[in-house]
């Protein structure tokens, strides 16, 4: 008789994931069971409550995996190295910032976010949705769903559970994206585009997965590696293309989130489309995840391959930040769309991380682990000063955000504090030193001298410079021009960029105050669009805190960095286990 | 506390900023509208905070006597001053300053420059106050940053500032210029120092990483980027030269050199004479002090390899700035180019490795920037007396007429920058020439016509403006005020008494020029001058 043996469980290890996941499940309870006018408050609370906890078990847990260099649960399903560790810090401060901006409804009263998602765009089954004052407080649970799978992402050998982990974190997000209140058919757009996309990276990964499971027999990271490092059987010889196959399709999956070059088309449309909330929250957290997967995986197969494989892998890897820096920051400079211009930014910025993979040294991880918590945190904050600059018609009433560059002209006449907050985290991203910005480029760009890469440390300072360019180009806009004066000299002939122009009657219906219940015709709607004036709404609090947080972070971490370096440092200890 | 354990150079740089906050906070709550040039707290709070910026000014130059009281000239080849304090530790940074008589220099410069740019300004910007409120504030960060970056004995603190600069620089010349592309010149300017600068970076990592690991911690010392660490290591020679080159484009961008110095007439023209002032005769500096402190003593061999490329392009930027500043017909734009001449003459003194031309091209780096700076504001004034505010010489005509106190301090500048005897760039000029001809004879021989080149622009520039007839423009205006005269008499007076007694100033340039050359490997070759007297007697 075979007598099943219990396996043993670390609980306390996985008690950061875990904690996250829990209260997501509580929150589909609550949406369940909790009155209409408790629930929002309800949500809220648990949601940060959740996250906070998150965040305190990972600095719990810190102290043990520093001493023992990691731990391991259940034959390596989950994993925890202070690699990542970090990455899972990182993301925990990163998604509670990205809430506060999430649960923001500034002074009009109304969240970002659809009352009735699923509702088709301007049918009166909507307009009674929004006559009814619903109110969308799924996302909370969603947010913490998306939130455990990327803390799971990193922290995992068996690249089953680190597909099961990339899905966990997918499927929230392509739902969240479909939910923006306003510009309904650019929102679902957005969202279809992602889903189909993602489908498609996700299989990829998936087939990437089995080859190397076909090679090694094994779906354990360190088992695939042990094979690779010890080739005594002759199926390694006979087939040694498996497994760059499947390293190759796994890299493309995790490079898709990312948005690195050449799997980066998604990125501007779903960031242009989402509710910007969630938009900031997916550029911040979404990569930290991502990166640290791509760490995780990379960095393990770089010490198990052969000198020839492992510098193909490198070669790969300088083509990728070498095409996602051009890219990025290319597009980005004929960007009219402030969200579009910050998603071929954050694609830029994925190539200046794959910058720091070069070499796959402890230097580079260590850069890596400060640049994404840099550059999330200037991310975050622009992304929620987006949500506040917004249009208004003639009566006054509070439209959408007003992304269009030229309506940011002279931003710091109306709202100083709101500029110079924007122009601090452009300065963050454009690498100027005494922000944190040009600490991480400091770290990446060391990173790659450190490896002998100095060719492409120069190719990323130069793409630093052409990005400079249109940061600075919109913090003269917003510091330096009159809003009248600008008008003429920032409009472009329409086309580029402007997606939302071109999708027709229901968009500018869309437009329409949603607190006024009244539908205006399509005619007044576009009137109205075109005479709208741009105004700055307060925010009820919890964004206005995310913003501070963001920008005394971004001053700190570029003024006095060593407390972060030190942390980033310890936690770059990075070594593959030999089972 | 005595006089030479206080804290100079920190109150140096952080005063300026203290400054700057009080001038942008002076009169900010005053129920500012939102709209309309003439939209500011009122007169009362737009006196207000240009006095505050002024006084700022003025009392950061009462800590630059205390800071030149505490220094000690006999040992003007050390640094002095220092104060030492970890950063970032584990980057290797240190906060860590400290001047030798050059950098005193400069800082004096600076120092010395701002309140006359702030009284230059005080009716600039249109009139609208809450502009021109910021405009002096960001005069005042760039200060600090300035003494910082003339200080600094870090070099990734030097790099840091470096960088920060331009972005009060860039609002400088795009927020507060007066030309119609003064966008356009800013986005240039910008793009070009940040080429330079980001290239600089690499070389800078590349530097950090040459300096060895500790054995025992397996990491590099806390304070690796002093630059007491980084000199004198021994490096890779191919690694070397690529570093020198990647820190000498920066600095020659920033300088301005021949090929790489179109950035700056278009800068000249669009900002106000204020900036360009700051611009091309301190912040440029920030590009030959470079070459001095950083390229020479940090990568010798590399030097010494570069010079007779260097000394090439020295040359073509003095004969090429010269020629071109004759054709100009735009008067801001055309002292742009002839900064780029004298930039030229400073980068030859520098590339000699001679004491002498070391001592000339220091000595310069101060001249220029008094003589260009009195040009600069003069033409400022002069323009400012247009209707129409015109930069091109063509509009004016026989001013010195109507306004002689104008003419003559302008032809005084003038001359200084053609370096008459008796004027300050004068003794510095020679210098550079005998430290020079002592090594390079022959291209010597070829930038000596730069003289002749100078005399042309800038007599012919008087005669268009201030002789013959009066222009119509210009027929009703008037002499300087009592400012303006403050603002010219205080250069004009520096330029003359520099002229006719640069002892005491040299004092300060001769022994870091010294030390200068013994970083370089190099002896001062036989005097050139004393072989001809000797062979006389």
């Amino acid at each position: 008789m075979i007598e099943f043996e219990a396996p043993v469980i670390d609980w306390a290890v996985l008690m950061p994931v875990l904690v996250v996941l829990a209260a997501g499940v509580v929150g589909v309870l609550i949406e369940a069971f909790v009155p209409d006018r408790g629930r929002r408050p309800t949500q809220i609370v648990l949601t940060l409550a959740a996250l906070v906890a998150s965040l305190v078990s990972v600095v719990l847990l810190w102290g043990r995996v520093a001493t023992e260099g990691y731990a391991f649960v259940v034959n390596g399903t989950f994993l925890l190295t202070p690699f990542t560790l970090g990455i899972q810090a990182v993301v925990a401060v990163l998604a509670i910032l990205g809430v506060l901006v999430i649960a923001d409804r500034t002074r009009t009263g109304e969240d970002a976010f659809a009352p009735t998602a699923a509702a088709v765009p301007g049918t009166t089954y909507e307009d009674a949705a929004r006559e009814a004052g619903l109110q969308q407080t799924e996302v909370y649970p969603l947010v913490l769903f998306a939130t455990g799978g990327m803390l799971l992402f990193p922290a995992t050998d068996n690249l089953i559970v680190l597909f099961i982990a990339l899905e966990v974190l997918s499927l929230p997000l392509y739902v969240l994206c479909a939910t923006a209140r306003r510009r309904r058919l650019l929102s679902q757009e957005a969202a279809f585009k992602y889903f189909l996309l993602g489908s498609f990276a996700s299989a990829i990964m998936l087939f990437g997965i089995a080859l190397v499971y076909g090679f090694a027999g094994t779906v354990s990271l360190e088992g695939a590696l042990y094979v690779l490092t010890h080739p005594q059987s002759q199926v390694l010889e006979l087939m040694p293309a498996l497994v760059i196959a499947g390293v190759l399709l796994i890299t493309v999956g995790l490079l898709f989130k990312i948005g690195a070059a050449p799997f980066h088309t998604w990125v501007p449309d779903v960031y242009q489309g989402a509710p910007t909330p969630i938009t900031g929250f997916m550029a911040a957290c979404v990569k930290a995840a991502a990166i640290g997967a791509l760490v995780r995986v990379v960095f393990t197969l770089a010490a198990g391959l052969d000198e020839p494989l492992r510098r193909d892998l490198e070669v790969g890897l300088w083509a990728v930040a070498i095409l996602t820096m051009l890219v990025g920051t290319v597009a980005a400079v004929v960007q009219t769309d402030i969200k579009r211009m910050l998603a071929y930014s954050s694609i830029a910025h994925g190539g200046f991380l794959a910058v720091a993979f070069v070499g796959f040294s402890e230097t580079g991880a260590q850069a890596v682990l400060f640049y994404v918590l840099a550059y999330g945190l200037a991310t975050l904050g622009a992304f929620a000063i987006v949500t506040l600059v917004r249009e208004q018609d003639a009566d006054g009433v509070v439209l959408g955000e007003a992304t269009h560059l030229s309506q940011w002209a002279g931003l710091a006449r109306r709202s100083p504090w709101l500029a110079a907050a924007f122009a601090l985290f452009l300065l963050s991203m454009a690498g100027i030193p005494l922000t944190a910005g040009f600490i991480a480029k400091f770290g990446v760009f060391s990173a790659a001298v450190v490896a002998g890469a100095w060719p492409l440390a120069v190719l990323g300072v130069l793409a630093s410079a052409v990005a400079v360019f249109f940061y600075v180009r919109l913090i003269v806009l917003m510091l330096l021009t009159r809003p009248a004066e600008d008008a003429q000299e920032t409009e472009h002939p329409a086309g580029d960029g402007v997606a939302a122009d071109g999708t027709g009657g229901p968009e500018a219906k869309e437009e329409a105050p949603a607190g006024e219940g009244a539908t205006r015709t399509l005619a007044a709607a576009r009137s109205t669009l075109s005479r709208a004036s741009v105004v700055v709404v307060a925010s009820r609090g919890p964004a206005t805190v995310a913003i501070v947080l963001c920008a005394v972070g971004v001053v700190l971490l570029g003024v006095v960095p060593q407390v972060a370096l030190d942390w980033a440092a310890q936690a770059a200890t990075f070594r593959p286990l030999q089972p | 506390m005595t006089m030479s354990t206080f804290p100079w150079l920190t109150a140096l740089v952080v005063w300026p900023l203290v400054a700057a906050l009080a001038t942008v906070l002076t009169g900010a709550g005053r129920g500012r509208p939102a709209s309309g040039p003439a939209a500011g707290g009122g007169a009362f709070s737009a006196g207000a905070a240009r006095t505050v910026a002024l006084v700022g000014a003025l009392v950061e130059v009462a800590l630059l006597v205390g800071a030149f009281a505490a220094f000690d000239t006999s040992t003007a080849g050390t640094h002095q001053l220092t104060e030492t304090y970890p950063w970032i530790p584990a980057l290797g940074a240190s906060y860590a300053v400290g001047v030798d008589g050059v950098s005193l220099l400069l800082v004096a410069l600076s120092v010395g420059l701002v309140p006359l740019v702030i009284l230059a300004a005080w009716h600039e910007q249109g009139g609208d106050h809450v502009r021109l409120r910021r405009y002096l504030a960001t005069v005042l960060v760039l200060l600090s940053f300035m003494v910082v970056v003339f200080t600094a004995r870090d070099v990734f603190l030097f790099y840091v500032v470096f960088e920060a600069m331009l972005i009060p620089a860039y609002f400088l010349i795009g927020g507060f210029g007066q030309g119609a592309q003064r966008r356009y010149a800013a986005v240039k300017f910008l793009l070009f120092s940040l080429a330079g600068g980001l290239v600089m970076l690499v070389a800078v990592v590349a530097l950090y990483l040459q300096v060895p690991v500790d054995p025992a911690t397996g990491l590099r010392p806390q304070d690796a980027f002093l630059t007491e660490s980084v000199t004198g290591l021994p490096l890779d020679p191919t690694a070397e030269r690529l570093m020198f080159c990647a820190f000498f484009l920066a600095f020659a961008i920033k300088a301005p050199m021949f090929p790489v110095h179109t950035w700056l007439p278009d800068v000249t023209q669009n900002a106000t004479p204020g900036t360009s002032t700051l611009l091309i005769c301190v912040l440029d500096k920030v590009g030959t002090f470079g070459m001095l402190t950083l390229c020479l003593p940090l990568f010798p061999e590399a030097s010494r390899w570069a010079a007779p490329a260097i000394i090439v392009l020295a040359v073509i930027s003095i004969l090429y700035g010269a020629i071109l500043a004759i054709g100009q017909t735009d008067v801001l734009r055309l002292i742009g180019y002839t900064s780029v001449s004298h930039f030229g003459f400073i980068i030859l003194g520098i590339f000699t490795f001679t004491s002498l031309g070391i001592s000339g091209a220091s000595f310069m780096m101060l001249n220029h920037g008094i003589s260009t700076g009195a040009l600069f504001l003069v033409a400022g004034f002069a323009i400012a007396r247009h209707p129409r505010r015109s930069q091109q010489i063509a509009d004016y005509g026989g001013m010195r007429k109507v306004a002689p106190v104008l003419g003559g301090t302008f032809l005084v500048a003038g001359l200084s920058a053609l370096a008459l005897p008796g004027l300050a760039t004068f003794v510095s000029e020679i210098m550079v020439f005998l430290g020079a001809f002592a090594r390079w004879p022959a291209p010597v021989l070829v930038a000596v016509p730069a003289v002749v080149l100078a005399a042309v622009y800038v007599l012919l520039t008087y005669q268009r403006m201030f002789t013959g007839a009066v222009g119509a423009d210009v027929a009703g205006a008037k002499d300087l005020d009592g400012r303006e005269k403050t603002v010219a008499g205080v250069l004009v007076a520096a330029l003359v008494v520099l002229g006719l007694m640069p002892g005491p100033a040299l004092d300060y340039v001769r022994e870091p020029a010294g030390v200068s050359v013994e970083h370089v490997g190099e002896t001062d070759p036989e005097p050139v001058l004393g072989a001809l007297e000797g062979s006389e007697q």
